[in-house]
């Protein structure tokens, strides 16, 4: 990809503030968004994958590191450019209870951000722009809809005026944290084939955070996968390659414990046990590798010493940060005994 | 699996009374539960399947009604009791001991003032199990859902993390040997590793100390993985029921299908998939005939008259569906 990024950040960090305590919650995130690119964020809660999301969509700064929005820092924009780029990064909560005001009707719902940004001219235009909104979603016939409360609406149909919302204001680029994880799994591929066609259509690029492997999996099949362990980036690469050619020790963890909708290959998975279940806290991260008090590929003197850059293993198309494995592209299972 | 079924529910329909009227949420629903057996109950939310789950022990919200049918449990001695009929004394003592549920969320079923010590007490003495023997037993359990079982046994809650907890309501509930546990969502909360070791730790105890298991939850792929038998409700209703197997690959009935067809899968390569149209309907006043057939592709004018029974296809697998065939034909078709 040789087009200018969207967005890119760079060494970003973010830490948190917990009883005077600075917990680093992101550390070293690199991250390139192409336009029109589809890119997921996955991993454990606690891994950092929301607040990367937050960072991108400009409703967090970074405690460090730089955020370029077109080649440039915000900072290096007028204030009204700034409020357009702004703009043109939205995001998509995942609970869509919480995230539309139950006292307001779908059609006041979409007019705020409309108005507010001057986005249509008069009654007339803002109607007709309600209504192409809501048709772009599926909410149709729209004259039903905008009366409507969201407590009216199913789930799914709330989700997708969430949606509907974030399009009021033209963006270039949708944060969909979680957004189908609340919907039933019958109508989930339903709201993420619309989010495909929405990006076609609008030339959206669409960074999405899940927990659901096999999810992220059917979403971005052709865009890319982030995988993020203790708030850093630990494999990402070319969604297939990353799925059925995983390089980091977590990411190979995490894809042979998920049970899948299918019997027989469920039943036959081989799973990798890893040393350790517990998750380290925030405030003890690991030294060198922060995966190496659990992982089954342990090298003594190496993972514990050093921390992993984030590179292209040999054999591998997509990066990780593992150190065994980009210095000799295999990773040897760790026996205790050998090294006692 | 034995011959025995230690629970045969028969014809049970449970409502609940709304401002708007009555909410049938289970409807004739009949299943036969095997020694050792784990069933799975599948099905989007609001189909009935955690409302039956409750209902089987009696424990539903006070607005909800058993109007009818029979839960008929085996004890070990071979003595059959019907649970609607317990004496609620009776009920007291017939739970844990003999049916135990687990729920989802172990953070809020377990007390957070009481020490995982005095939960497993209280639990014994109420049934008469001496404490010496409720403190090995509970240490043994402890032991094999792979937990520190001194530690845990003197940890509050909030000392353990959510996979922890979930292992300590897991453990317990087989400290009274309960023949049947019931588990409503048991690792929907929870992360993909610690998901990994309930389901580990549940398939290994399952084995070793053989009571059967009746499942609820949205995850077809934790279905797939844990289930002996499948049974997809609909709208309050048992429209398939058969082997695991059988459910998944030669699916019958056409919700079934659209289900497996909306569930991704990681191995799968490119997939295409696509959602089931519409919603499920209203229990008050559900639609004449199937209750699938709004949402049905397969739907015809006898779908929209009359319900169709839920029938034996072949070895015990039974479907409720009139175009089951042609939806056979598909689903081979799809797999293929």
């Amino acid at each position: 990809m040789t087009s200018k990024p969207l967005i890119e950040l760079r060494n970003v960090y973010r830490s948190f503030e917990v009883d005077g305590q600075h917990l680093p919650v992101l550390q070293d995130i690199n991250l390139e968004i192409q336009p029109n690119e589809i890119l997921c964020l996955v991993g454990e809660s606690g891994c950092g994958k929301t607040t990367t999301g937050r960072i991108i969509a400009g409703l967090l700064p970074q405690s460090s590191g730089e955020v370029l929005v077109n080649g440039q820092p915000l900072s290096a924009y007028s204030r009204q450019q700034q409020a357009e780029l702004r703009r043109s990064l939205q995001i998509v909560h995942q609970d869509p209870f919480a995230s539309l005001n139950p006292a307001h009707t779908i059609g006041q719902i979409l007019s705020y951000p409309l108005k507010r940004h001057r986005m249509v001219k008069g009654r007339a235009e803002l109607r007709r722009r309600i209504w192409e909104l809501l048709t772009l979603v599926d909410l149709t016939p729209p004259g039903d809809i905008v009366t409507k409360y969201p407590h009216q609406l199913s789930g799914g149909q709330r989700q997708r005026v969430s949606i509907a919302r974030a399009l009021t204001v033209n963006p270039k680029l949708i944060v969909a944290d979680e957004a189908v994880s609340m919907v039933d799994v019958s109508i989930r591929i339903g709201l993420l084939k619309m989010l495909h066609r929405l990006r076609e259509q609008l030339g959206l690029a669409i960074i999405f955070i899940t927990h659901d492997l096999a999810l992220a999996k059917y979403f971005a099949w052709e865009g890319r996968i982030a995988v993020m362990y203790l708030g850093r980036i630990v494999e990402i690469g070319p969604t297939p390659e990353v799925i059925a050619h995983p390089a980091h020790p977590y990411t190979r963890a995490l894809l042979a414990a998920v049970p899948e909708a299918d019997p027989e290959v469920t039943r036959h998975k081989q799973h990798l046990a890893l040393r350790s279940e517990e998750i380290p806290r925030l405030s003890e991260i690991p030294q060198g590798c922060s995966f190496h008090p659990r992982c089954p590929f342990f090298l003594p003197g190496i993972c514990d010493a050093k921390t992993p850059e984030l590179l292209q293993p040999p054999n591998f198309i997509q990066l990780a940060r593992c150190t065994p494995l980009n210095d000799q592209g295999t990773l040897i299972p760790y026996e205790p005994a050998q090294y006692r | 699996m034995a011959e025995r079924p230690v629970l045969q529910v028969r014809n049970v329909s449970i409502s609940y009374l709304a401002r708007r009227g009555r909410v049938r949420a289970v409807s004739d629903v009949s299943f036969d539960l095997h020694e050792g057996e784990t069933l799975a109950l599948i099905g989007e939310s609001g189909c009935g399947k955690s409302t039956l789950n409750l209902g089987l022990i009696r424990q539903l919200p006070a607005n909800a009604t058993i109007d009818s049918g029979s839960i008929l449990y085996t004890r070990r001695d071979g003595q059959i009791v019907d649970v609607l009929k317990l004496r609620p004394q009776e009920l007291r003592r017939f739970l844990w001991s003999e049916v135990s549920m687990v729920f989802q969320g172990a953070l809020n079923a377990l007390n957070p003032v009481l020490r995982v010590s005095d939960v497993v007490y209280d639990t014994a003495s109420a049934h008469g199990m001496p404490r010496a023997e409720a403190k090995r037993r509970a240490l043994d359990l402890f032991a094999r859902v792979r937990l520190d079982p001194e530690r845990v046994f003197n940890a509050y809650p909030h000392e353990l993390s959510g996979g922890m907890r979930q292992r300590v309501l897991l453990a317990i509930s087989l400290l009274l040997r309960p023949q049947i546990v019931l588990m409503d969502e048991p690792t929907t909360a929870v992360d993909i590793l610690t998901q990994r070791s309930i389901l580990d730790v549940l398939e290994k105890l399952r084995d070793e100390l053989n009571f059967s298991v009746i499942f609820v939850s949205h995850d077809l792929a934790v279905a797939a993985e844990i289930a002996d038998t499948v049974a997809t409700m609909y709208a309050g209703k048992i429209v398939e029921h058969g082997p695991v197997n059988d459910v998944f690959y030669r699916p019958r009935h056409a919700y079934t299908l659209s289900l497996l067809n909306a569930a991704p899968r990681l191995s799968a390569g490119a997939e295409e998939l696509a959602s089931i149209p519409g919603s499920p309907p209203d229990l008050i006043q559900p639609p004449p005939g199937c209750k699938f057939h709004p949402r049905c592709r397969f739907a015809s004018d006898l779908c929209r008259d009359k319900e169709p029974e839920l029938v034996s296809k072949e070895a015990g697998h039974l479907v409720a569906c009139h175009h089951s065939d042609e939806v056979l034909a598909t689903s081979r078709e799809v797999r293929a």
